[in-house]
């Protein structure tokens, strides 16, 4: 175990779990709402692994994610404001309002995106970390994904080839218990998902996802072997959702309240808070985080209403690269009733 | 063929033009890009030691090495999809599938994702992708091997799908696809690859997406083909004008999309008839919705119902006669031309 985060740094990352939890609740209220649509996966209780692996995070790694998005990019950096607003559909949203709570974006800090289709996103993040290679970069990839995903056949053809092909990626299997609403092990042949690293040579490991020091300590060892090594790797980070698959979802169908309220005696934002008492931390520097992060969503819920919706003479806007107007200019004769208006002047490859 | 029988004709480099086969033109827009940017590589099932399921990536990783031909496992969705992720950190990947019937079980990279990446994120990341892969019929290959996507593909915004049919076109559109920003994918056809004709030297030969041209000038018909179908079709236009002096006007679509309706319309306008050919099927196919957009652009103008012919919508047979008769050949193409002109 490397050396325990300091005070200062531990109130710190106290701060974004609680973000994320007082996020996630304040999304689930909006939704309910109707300001929020879609789909809407939360993480409260697996704010331990996301605070947890982005801090072992360099500035410059690449992260992707699967659906479950909201957690990742608020511990990455991307402001509440931005997130909330993207869940609201807006123009200041990170991903323009195109995208929404399961495609969030923020490249600026090598977030390359939340992706819908379960697994989809583990041949995309391992071409990323090809790339890395290809132009000589000591950087890593941080690929999340549930425990679902690993019985896709992406995630063989996936491992495979960083294995293969000695990629600096590092698969992050958030265990939650349920994909959906299939426990593991009517899921999976091999519950314990991190052995199933063992079929590509890979290391793989499992780490309390609720104890953010080994989160930290355990992702900071993995993606260090990536990086200086090229080792690929898998780690399984155990966790539990205190909500249903999304807000859609009661969550109660597949498992007990007693379940859940078990869990939530060992949350992982308490055993933080504990660990801070212990060193040192006073009632009053933790409640004045609670106030700041009440205000700081109150503010991204601001922030979001009052962000203009984007223009619908924008619709194409982005879909193709600039210049590519001219290659569809000629498209035009005999096109669908509207289809002029809405895509070739929205926009579209200017 | 033998690839080293195949190698273009290099003793005047960059002027002129050498007759070559549209393998050895593809080939050659492959070692042209490869030269010009070190971002692109190329990435695929035994395009490397085994030189290509078809000979198309010979003598390449002899000359760029293996990091730039880069072979795969059989695993067309992680490699798909790993081809995706290097173009949105700026690669420039060229990824060959042995035949368009495999690139399905990739499908979720290339529509789910490839297709997605531009709009779906606001135009922060672009995916400048190439996926080059062969479809074609004929061969007795049967119902899982003898199938011509196109229309799906082409039916996916956010994609850009190119059908060179001569050599000329398949290194200038294979090299348009290869500079362009956003995923393109081009379908080549087998039993074109050992076709010849005069290819442009010029490293700058480039055609440009969204342009069809004109292959044949007519006036009695306009036959709207791509791909293979357009071989045919101007094989049944000169058989026509010889035989029964019909003058059929063959436009090939060369970029399915974008589409050039213009050139279509045009003319269309100017013959008053129209029939499309394709090698898939024609339900909610490629000439369904050409004939669409003909009936609408072109109402005034038309003397006849658009009509269309392509593949019989069976899985194809293996039985050689059965597998002919499926095939829009060219006594159907004959046929449907003498049927429009009544």
């Amino acid at each position: 175990m490397a050396i325990a985060p300091a005070k200062t740094d531990l109130l710190e990352l106290y701060e974004q779990m609680l973000l994320i939890r007082v996020f996630e609740t304040e999304a689930e209220r909006q939704y309910k709402a109707a300001r929020i649509g879609g789909y809407c996966h939360l993480s409260s209780g697996q704010e331990a692994t996301c605070v947890g692996v982005i801090e072992a995070m360099h500035a410059n790694d690449l992260l992707v994610t699967g659906y479950r998005a909201h957690g990742f990019a608020l511990a990455r950096g991307t402001s509440p404001e931005a997130v909330m607003a993207e869940l609201f559909g807006k123009r200041d949203g990170c991903a323009h309002g195109r995208g929404g709570s399961m495609h969030l974006l923020d490249t600026e800090r090598g977030y390359y995106g939340g992706w819908g289709i379960v697994g989809g996103q583990l041949p995309l993040a391992t071409g990323l970390a090809l790339a890395l290679v290809r132009q000589g970069k000591q950087q890593a990839v941080v690929c999340e994904l549930g425990d679902g995903a690993v019985n896709m056949g992406a995630w063989h053809e996936s491992l495979n080839l960083a294995a293969l092909w000695k990629l600096p990626i590092v698969f992050l299997v958030v265990n939650n218990k349920y994909g959906m609403g299939t426990a593991v092990d009517r899921a999976s042949a091999e519950p314990q998902l991190h052995k199933r690293a063992s079929a590509y040579r890979m290391h793989g490991e499992a780490v309390d996802g609720d104890e953010l020091e080994a989160v930290i300590d355990t992702t900071a060892r993995l993606l260090d072997r990536a990086r200086d090594a090229r080792e690929p790797a898998v780690l399984e980070a155990i966790t539990y959702r205190y909500r249903g698959h999304s807000v859609a979802d009661a969550g109660l169908a597949y498992r007990t309240r007693e379940e859940i309220s078990e869990h939530q005696e060992h949350d992982p934002l308490l055993r933080t808070a504990a660990r801070l008492r212990e060193a040192g931390a006073s009632t009053d520097e933790l409640r004045a985080i609670d106030e700041r992060v009440e205000e700081r969503v109150e503010q991204a819920v601001k922030f979001a209403s009052e962000s203009p919706e984007p223009d619908v003479d924008s619709l194409a806007w982005g879909m193709h690269s600039q210049g590519s107007d001219v290659q569809f200019e000629r498209m035009r004769p005999g096109s669908p009733f509207g289809e002029q208006e809405l895509v070739f002047d929205g926009g579209l490859g200017k | 063929m033998s690839p080293a029988t195949e190698r273009p004709q290099q003793a005047e480099p960059a002027t002129g033009s050498a007759r070559m086969t549209y393998r050895e033109a593809l080939r050659l827009a492959l070692r042209e890009e490869l030269a010009r940017d070190e971002r692109v590589f190329i990435m695929g099932e035994e395009v490397g030691v085994f030189e290509g399921s078809y000979k198309v990536t010979a003598g390449l990783m002899a000359e760029f090495g293996a990091d730039r031909v880069r072979d795969t496992p059989i695993s067309e969705e992680g490699f798909v999809g790993a081809g995706v992720g290097a173009a949105m950190l700026g690669e420039r990947p060229v990824v060959e599938i042995m035949t368009l019937n495999f690139l399905l079980v990739a499908m979720d990279q290339v529509v789910n994702h490839a297709a997605k990446i531009g709009a779906m994120f606001g135009g922060e990341v672009r995916c400048p992708l190439v996926i080059r892969t062969p479809n074609g019929a004929g061969n007795q290959l049967t119902a899982q091997h003898s199938q011509s996507f196109d229309g799906w593909f082409a039916g996916t915004p956010g994609l850009k799908v190119v059908t060179p049919a001569n050599p000329a076109d398949a290194k200038g559109l294979l090299k348009a696809a290869i500079r362009d920003d956003d995923p393109v994918l081009v379908i080549e056809n087998l039993p074109i690859y050992k076709e010849k004709g005069d290819v442009p030297l010029d490293p700058e030969h480039v055609v440009p997406l969204g342009r069809a041209a004109v292959a044949r000038e007519g006036s009695d018909i306009t036959i709207v083909a791509h791909s293979f179908a357009t071989v045919r079709a101007l094989h049944v236009a000169e058989k026509l004008a010889s035989e029964q002096g019909i003058q059929a006007e063959v436009v090939d679509l060369r970029s399915l999309r974008p589409l050039d309706m213009e050139t279509v319309a045009r003319s269309v306008a100017k013959t008053n008839r129209a029939l499309c050919v394709e090698e898939g099927w024609p339900s909610y196919g490629v000439t369904a919705e050409l004939a669409a957009r003909i009936s609408k652009a072109c109402f005034d103008d038309l003397d006849a119902p658009v009509e269309r012919i392509g593949m019989a919508e069976v899985p194809l047979p293996y039985a050689k006669n059965l597998e002919t008769a499926a095939m829009p050949n060219e006594d159907r193409i004959a046929a449907a031309v003498l049927s429009v002109l009544g």
